[in-house]
């Protein structure tokens, strides 16, 4: 059992860097409770220094991306006086004791929360053994702890100038007292708020970054994948011979429900799946995209459960001077994610071993232990970088997939889903279906806000004890009456379950992303039923001197909103308070021939302390033109009970050449840091559909734009 | 008990043209060139050969390396050319991003359930600007073929040897996976273009 | 071993084992080892196996390893040892181009191949060389001004 062994003593050994060494141990949802190393290791070390000096933090969450290695870097940076390169960051493996999301209560990478995570505890835990080594010198040079100091990866007597490295003080600061509340920097920052490199920037530029996929290991064959194309089907029969035929092909396993090819290489495997004819069985065979439709417009006409309740919604309609009513309709999504699905598996003498990108690798670990019968403790989970998120990666199936098929197979095996699998076999972004009806007064200005809300339970399957409450699912429900006081409010949840064996799950921006298009965009029809500026009339709604009535503001001037523009051009606005942030967006559109040009985009963000401004401004970058790709094109469709597209060709996405131009202001504050990863998907359709409206006076209700609107490129 | 036989290769990547679960569709024949010998004017027949080609011609096969704007299209259906391939100043795509990045001297198959083969020949290429055919009818056409300003200097002899024997042309039966042939073959349509020649070179009326 | 054939990657010469027909993407990856040239869509869609093949650019995914012959191949682990290489990855860095990354190398090797056809391009001729790499995080403004950075070290 030699190297499948759950050995976490040869684990920290390896960050440790010797022998002895600090390694303070910080469960992240206890961030008082300091957990001193001496010689011993520990586990559950976040931050280690070694006695050669090495500071290694131990990043709890998936870097797909988001910063999360450079972020944490910065942290511990800001609290040892280092410079966030002399900090090295390796990617805890999967396990949900240790290194659980505070508020999440899992190791959950997602609803960008991670900096919001790390922010408190990470810093105490560097807050930590900068106190213990400052104490470690102190006590050795028999000075006063209070005058010395941390520079340059160096403790400082200031009044002697007597230095010590902390390679050197590493073991003595291990047997020193943990302090229950270090002191934290909370304002001369000298790390946190610079653009530093990102940690991950050069070996990404190299090549010699290991995402998931790169993962070699010795005796590691190849396996490409095809579970059935019908929805809910499983597998009858298949004859293995015209795989086998395929030269460097060593083996057909089989699942209920799907088929792999093993070769000596991928391209073995590939060629070597390419060649069967696999027989599926049952399934919803007959099932298509209107039926799902159908079935969430007829969910629309029925009583949800509560999720919000303000004032007499009933009263103020009966006395409205005007109402406004739209039905919403927004399609199914898929993640497409740059590296397809992969998983390295090795099953052997009763333990499992698994190499792995993924946003919940501990929750991975309990799954493939229960499929596999094993014990917890004998499944390891080791994290690989990932070429690209967006919420598919908090599903588990395939790597329970791989595990199985694993299970069938001598050596490790790599399990590479082709694109069309990654496109047919997703974890979709499902329909999601509102009705908004508000009641106006004489003035055209809501009295009443009435949103229903149509979607799956994803939370009820996802984290139930935090986002499933009295039969409603609070990330649906999340900001669906926007950042608005409105003085009677009701919001109300009906479920749409998907149909048996069609996966469903979270995609970039979650609720915020469904509920900001449909709330943003009743907003400029009630401003233009009214005869206001959408500006005007949003700004008025807003609570005073609240974070985001001053972020509208500064959008207006920077997007010179009102500005007179070329003829055939017009701007669409959106606003949105979520992920603990505040976003707002323009989008400037050309109209002509009847298509639609996004062309550029003004974003101005208010998430608190910007930790790293270029980290905040890709994210918000990259995060509306993910958004931008929705809006335009994307749109998962079912037919005969099967996906319909399968590549890049028919589920096209946002390209080179029709990215707008786009500019990001990030407001200076001094509020705790915000997410990131999110705002800027779930801003975009409602500013470019609200373009639309400016240009057309025709109002759309559904995503993406008509087909007819819009060019492919 | 729903019996859905993955053909991977030729089933699924049909969705490219005819959606999943549809089928190739069948070559499409051509008519010989001894079945015109009923038509007694030479002038008439020499057209409706030209136009029994002209199936071959307007082929999305042909077309589609042959668009009216300088970016190729795809597929039977005649979409715009994903990725965006613009030939700029050439006939070969724009600089840095030459069609070889993508075709190579033959087809090759992709093993995939998608796009089942990348369409290659060592001359890929896009038809010059002035040899454009999306956007004409067939009369058109013709009088592109036969005007020595637009067909490449090329005399109604070398225009013969071209369509008959030209590897490029001949790509069109050899398709590669996942794409419908042109109709007939490369000599049946080579034996259509001599006897029109032979004919006179007449083109359909408009 | 009747399927071996010589591959020359980076300058250096591989015995592989592979039938003709599988695509060089795999070779590299799976066989010799080398594993930044990344797999996307395996039909030559987004542009993530991009290598080069005699200095021109080539999708590995859709090119059978026979169609390389005897010509050398340079993948993103050698392409930093040229100049314009060099300059591009320089940029890529000065600009803080990637986010997750795993396209990037596809990027970066069609962006030397643009700046060796191209040595100074504009926005137009940037658009049309690299919108057949899909980026997924949005880098795209950040690789069109790394681009342009690169052409102005003027190594090309």
């Amino acid at each position: 059992m030699a190297g499948l062994t759950i050995d976490r003593r040869g684990f920290m050994a390896v960050c440790l860097a010797g022998s002895g060494g600090l390694a303070l141990g910080f469960p992240l949802f206890a961030p008082g409770e300091a957990l001193a190393a001496g010689t011993a290791f520990r586990p559950n070390a976040i931050l280690a220094i070694g006695n050669d000096g090495a500071i290694t933090a131990t990043v709890p969450y998936a870097e797909m991306g988001q910063g999360a290695m450079t972020s944490i870097a910065m942290l511990v940076a800001e609290e040892l006086e280092v410079t966030p390169g002399a900090v090295r960051t390796m990617l805890a493996p999967g396990d949900n004791r240790l290194y659980a999301h505070p508020v999440l209560g899992e190791q959950i990478t997602g609803g960008s929360a991670s900096l919001r995570g790390s922010w408190g505890p990470i810093r105490k835990a560097a807050a930590a053994a900068r106190v213990m080594l400052i104490e470690a010198a102190a006590r050795q040079w028999r000075v006063n702890a209070g005058d010395c100091a941390l520079e340059d990866g160096q403790v400082v007597h200031l009044p002697s100038k007597r230095r010590a490295s902390f390679g050197a003080l590493a073991l003595a600061a291990s047997t020193m007292p943990v302090p229950s509340d270090p002191p934290v920097r909370t304002s001369g920052f000298r790390v946190i708020g610079t653009s530093a490199p990102r940690v991950d920037a050069a070996a990404k530029v190299d090549g010699s970054a290991l995402f998931g996929l790169d993962v070699r290991l010795p005796g590691m064959v190849y396996a490409a994948v095809q579970a059935c194309p019908v929805i809910g089907g499983k597998l009858g029969s298949v004859d293995a011979k015209p795989a086998l035929a395929v030269s460097g092909v060593t083996q057909l396993v089989t699942l209920s429900n799907a088929v792999a090819v093993v070769g000596r290489h991928t391209g073995a495997a590939r060629k070597g799946l390419a060649m069967i004819e696999p027989h599926w069985e049952g399934g919803s065979s007959t099932l298509s995209t209107a039926d799902l439709v159908s079935k969430a417009d007829a969910a629309l006409d029925r009583k949800g459960a509560t999720a919000y309740a303000k004032g007499d919604v009933a009263k103020a309609f009966a006395e409205a001077a005007g109402r406004f009513e739209a039905d919403y309709r927004m399609p199914m999504l898929a993640h497409a994610a740059m590296e397809p699905l992969n998983c390295t598996v090795e099953v052997r003498d009763g333990a499992c071993e698994i190499w792995v990108g993924s946003q919940v690798p501990g929750r991975a670990r309990i799954e493939v232990a229960k499929a596999l019968g094993l014990g917890e403790d004998r499944v390891k989970v080791n994290s690989y970088l990932i070429g690209g998120g967006f919420g598919r990666r908090l599903q588990s199936e395939w790597i329970v997939q791989a595990a199985m098929i694993a299970r069938q197979v001598k050596g490790p095996v790599k399990v590479v889903w082709s694109r069309e699998e990654d496109t047919r076999q997703d974890a979709y972004r499902y329909h999601n279906h509102s009705r908004v009806k508000v009641a106006l007064d004489a003035q055209g200005h809501p009295v009443a806000f009435d949103h229903r809300i149509v979607a799956p339970p994803i939370m009820l399957w996802f984290l139930p004890s935090l986002l499933w409450k009295d039969g409603v699912d609070i990330d649906a429900t999340n900001a669906a009456s926007g950042p608005y006081e409105f003085p009677n409010l009701l919001v109300d949840y009906v479920r749409d379950d998907p149909p048996d064996g069609l996966l469903v799950g979270n995609w970039r921006g979650v609720g915020e992303t469904r509920n900001g298009f449909v709330v943003e965009t009743v907003m400029d029809q009630l401003a233009a039923k009214a005869g206001a500026d959408p500006v005007d009339y949003r700004r008025r709604l807003l609570p005073p001197h609240s974070r985001i009535r001053a972020l509208l503001d500064r959008l207006a001037a920077e997007s010179r909103w009102g500005s007179p523009l070329p003829p055939g051009t017009t701007r669409g606005i959106a606003i949105q308070s979520g992920f603990g942030s505040h976003m707002g967006l323009v989008a400037q559109v050309r109209m002509a021939d009847g298509k639609v040009r996004v062309e550029r985009m003004t974003a101005v963000i208010d998430c608190g302390i910007a930790v790293n401004p270029n980290v905040v401004k890709q994210q918000i970058e990259g995060g509306l033109l993910f958004g931008l790709t929705a809006t335009l094109y994307s749109n998962i469709t079912i037919r005969d009970g099967r996906v319909v597209e399968s590549n890049f060709h028919d589920n096209p996405v946002v390209r080179m050449v029709n990215t707008p131009k786009i500019d990001v202001i990030i407001i200076d504050s001094k509020e705790e840091p915000g997410g990131v990863g999110e705002p800027g998907t779930s801003i975009v359709a409602p500013a470019i559909v609200n373009a639309v409206f400016a240009a057309t006076g025709k109002p759309l209700h559904q995503l993406p734009l008509p087909p007819s609107m819009v060019e492919r490129v | 008990m729903a019996l859905c036989a993955a053909a991977l290769v030729f089933a699924a990547s049909a969705a490219w043209s005819t959606g999943p679960g549809g089928t190739a569709a069948p070559v499409t024949p051509l008519r010989p060139v001894a079945s015109f010998e009923g038509i007694r004017d030479p002038a008439k027949r020499s057209a409706a050969l030209f136009a029994e080609a002209g199936k071959v011609i307007q082929s999305p096969r042909c077309l589609n390396c042959h668009p009216a704007a300088r970016i190729p299209t795809q597929g039977d259906e005649m979409r715009q050319h994903v990725p965006l391939m613009v030939a700029t100043d050439g006939n070969h795509g724009p600089r840095g991003l030459p069609c070889a990045t993508c075709h190579g001297a033959d087809n090759a198959p992709t093993f995939a359930a998608g796009i089942a083969s990348v369409p290659g020949n060592a001359h890929w290429q896009l038809a010059p600007v002035e040899m454009a055919w999306q956007g004409l009818n067939l009369p058109g056409i013709c009088a592109q073929l036969k005007d020595p300003r637009r067909n490449g200097s090329r005399s109604l002899d070398q225009i013969v040897t071209h369509m008959k024997t030209d590897h490029l042309v001949g790509w069109a039966w050899n398709p590669g996976a996942g794409r419908t042939s042109a109709p007939g073959t490369q000599e049946g349509f080579g034996a259509l273009i001599e006897a029109w020649v032979k004919t006179g070179a007449h083109c359909p009326a408009a | 071993m009747e399927d071996a054939v010589k591959l020359k990657v980076n300058d250096k010469i591989h015995e592989i084992d592979a039938e003709p027909d599988t695509p060089l993407l795999w070779v590299l990856r799976d066989i010799v080892g080398l594993t930044g040239t990344k797999f996307g869509c395996g039909a030559a869609l987004c542009g993530a196996c991009t290598v080069h093949v005699d200095h021109e650019p080539r999708r590995s995914c859709v090119l059978p390893v026979s169609a390389v012959g005897n010509a050398n191949v340079l993948t993103i682990e050698g392409v930093g040892a040229t100049p314009i290489g060099k300059a591009v990855q320089d940029a890529w860095l000065q600009t803080e181009v990637v986010q997750c990354g795993y396209c990037q190398t596809g990027q970066i090797m069609q962006a030397v191949a643009l700046l060796t056809a191209n040595p100074a391009p504009d926005d137009g001729a940037i658009d049309r060389a690299m919108s057949g790499n899909i980026c997924r995080c949005g880098t795209y403004p950040r690789i069109r001004a790394a681009i342009h950075a690169a052409a102005k070290q003027g190594v090309a």
